[in-house]
């Protein structure tokens, strides 16, 4: 019997790992992705002078390897300072698991932010955030790369998807070097859309598909 | 422990008796179906194949002239609205109808046609997904040149009120393509008192082979080929003629009883019951009453589909889901979005689909498994707690 996903990927998802809620926890997220509909919840608690995380837990309402991912990304959190556990990144997740489907990056990507939100939470209530930053197009940029070609599991700045970037007046406007026909548009767009209107300063965004020269799709 | 297969809406299990049946047209009577002139092997190849061919007539009450044999009920499909419009170019006009909830080889043809200039309408359904007959009567103009409406829905398993739609396409003058792959020998339809003009129905989803479906065009409907080549099939469909695959079709047709379709919706009843009673926070997508006898389809809400299946698999149970992970689009059923389902009905939407083989045991076997998988995944969702 082969899958697309690893014994380590199947086990985790079996029996997950630091599965639950955290009551009074000192930094929380929830993460959703309307690209594919999962949803997940991460908690944690940290030492108010180590920084050190001493609890985590997650809460899925995902797929195996939105699963997998979270009780991966809780095993390595543990014990790590939140300056550490922010460095967590999608693809060392990804190696820990032996290596996730690319079709599925996506849905793993959510537990990695899940994460990274719940420290960001923490920050935010405890000071440590003091001012916010004006969305630029690099911030945005630097946002898209959390968005998934699916076809190839790598980020679409990467796979040069996107061809033209811009911000006006709290607008983003994002072109994607597809066409509207293509089998991935409409979830790609769907996941450029809420990784970019989240943004405190921005309140309209455009995806517009122009297809891979520019000339639009006929 | 036996693997328990309950995707029978995707396809089923052959039946032995079909393969005995298609093996002398692979291994004796393996010529082409040629004309009375040539030689004798092809003689009996082109007699196996219509008397195939009246065998399906027969079912429908239509004549052996008037099906088309195909590779799929894709293909069939895509003949007869692409063979409708290639027919009636600019003698009429440039829009068709369809539902929302059309399977792939329908909706994706008027997707296609919509890019090279055709205007489609998409009638809405209602939250059980039956077609709105107000609507689709308003939606069709002068210039319309054809309407499919599926029979009955590949994934909520609703039937249409065919006869009302026929009617209506009738009483307009306009041409009535029917998808009937998931109905065809599992309801009835009698094409003498029901005015559809074109009807899909295969082999695959009535433990025939793969590979062969065919098309009911009705006497004198206006279809022109949309492949070139050596005139088989009235020369509407040239190709090599699937003389074993047709004969299976045949034979899976005739194994089909009504006693068999009371068993399966007897055991589908069950299912549906059985969930909606013993899980909580369940929801039965598509229609209680006018449904396939083969289909239960139910949302178990707080949980995501390939989740549900992937731990199904472990059992050993095979079923299907609308959850956007299981697509290969990685979009949410556009049935169940099209019935007014949000993304979080499709999200945990499973579909159980059964057949001659299934057993009391084992649906028993799939409720038990469903039910505890259930509230394993729910106790690490992040929704539905109180």
């Amino acid at each position: 019997m082969k899958f697309p996903y690893n014994e380590v990927i199947l086990e985790h998802f079996r029996n997950p790992k630091n599965v639950g809620k955290i009551d009074n926890p000192d930094g929380k997220s929830v993460e959703g992705s309307p690209a594919c509909g999962d949803m997940v919840a991460v908690y944690i608690k940290v030492d108010s002078g180590t920084k050190v995380i001493t609890d985590v837990k997650f809460e899925s309402y995902g797929c195996a390897s939105n699963i997998a991912t979270g009780s991966i990304i809780t095993e390595m959190a543990k014990g790590k300072t939140i300056e550490e556990a922010k460095k967590i990144s999608w693809k060392q997740a990804s190696e820990a698991l032996g290596g996730l489907p690319p079709v599925k990056v996506h849905c793993s990507v959510l537990a990695v932010e899940g994460l990274r939100e719940a420290i960001r939470d923490y920050e935010e209530r405890h000071g440590l955030i003091t001012k916010k930053e004006p969305t630029t197009r690099d911030v945005i940029i630097k946002r898209l790369r959390h968005v998934m070609n699916p076809l190839t599991g790598l980020d679409v700045v990467r796979t040069k998807l996107i061809s033209d970037v811009s911000v006006n007046d709290g607008t983003a406007t994002i072109k994607i070097a597809l066409c509207d026909d293509h089998p991935y548009a409409n979830a790609i767009k769907d996941d450029v859309i809420e990784r970019i209107e989240r943004l405190w300063d921005i309140n309209k965004v455009e995806v517009i598909f122009e297809g891979e020269d520019g000339n639009g799709c006929r | 422990m036996k693997y328990i297969y309950m995707d029978n809406a995707a396809t089923t299990r052959l039946d032995e008796r079909v393969l005995e049946a298609m093996k002398p047209y692979f291994f004796d009577t393996y010529a082409v179906a040629t004309s009375e002139f040539a030689y004798s092997m092809g003689i009996e190849a082109r007699e196996a194949l219509e008397k195939a061919r009246e065998i399906i007539a027969k079912k429908l009450n239509a004549s052996s002239s008037e099906i088309i044999f195909t590779s799929d009920f894709t293909e069939s499909s895509n003949l007869a609205i692409q063979g409708v419009i290639r027919a009636l170019q600019n003698k009429k006009g440039k829009h068709m109808v369809t539902s929302t909830i059309e399977d792939f080889p329908v909706i994706n043809t008027f997707k296609a046609l919509e890019k090279q200039g055709y205007e489609v309408t998409y009638v809405p359904v209602d939250s059980s997904g039956v077609v709105n007959l107000d609507e689709l009567r308003k939606s069709i103009k002068e210039e319309t040149v054809l309407v499919s409406i599926q029979h009955a829905n590949q994934e909520i398993g609703t039937i249409q009120n065919i006869d009302e739609i026929a009617e209506i396409c009738e009483e307009k003058n306009v041409i009535f393509h029917s998808d009937a792959t998931h109905t065809f020998m599992r309801v009835p339809i009698d094409v003498s008192r029901t005015h559809v003009d074109l009807l899909t129905i295969s082999a695959h989803t009535i433990h025939g082979p793969r590979g062969i479906a065919a098309l009911y065009i009705r006497e004198g409907t206006p279809v022109k080929k949309i492949m070139y080549g050596g005139y088989q099939e009235k020369d509407l469909r040239p190709g090599v003629e699937n003389i074993p695959g047709a004969v299976g079709f045949a034979k899976a047709v005739d194994l089909v009883t009504s006693e068999e379709n009371e068993y399966i919706r007897n055991l589908r009843d069950i299912l549906i019951e059985r969930f909606l009673k013993e899980v909580p926070e369940t929801v039965l997508n598509g229609h209680r009453i006018q449904r396939i006898p083969q289909n239960a389809n139910i949302t178990f809400r707080f949980v995501e589909g390939e989740s549900i299946t992937l731990h199904l698999d472990f059992h050993g149970i095979a079923v299907s889901t609308g959850s956007a992970c299981f697509s290969k689009s990685l979009e949410a059923s556009h049935v169940i979005l099209g019935i007014g389902g949000d993304h979080e009905r499709a999200h945990g939407s499973v579909r159980f689909t059964l057949s001659r083989f299934n057993t009391l045991e084992e649906v028993e076997r799939v409720i038990e498994a469903t039910s505890e998988i259930v509230s394993r995944l729910r106790k690490i969702s992040p929704l539905g707690k109180k």
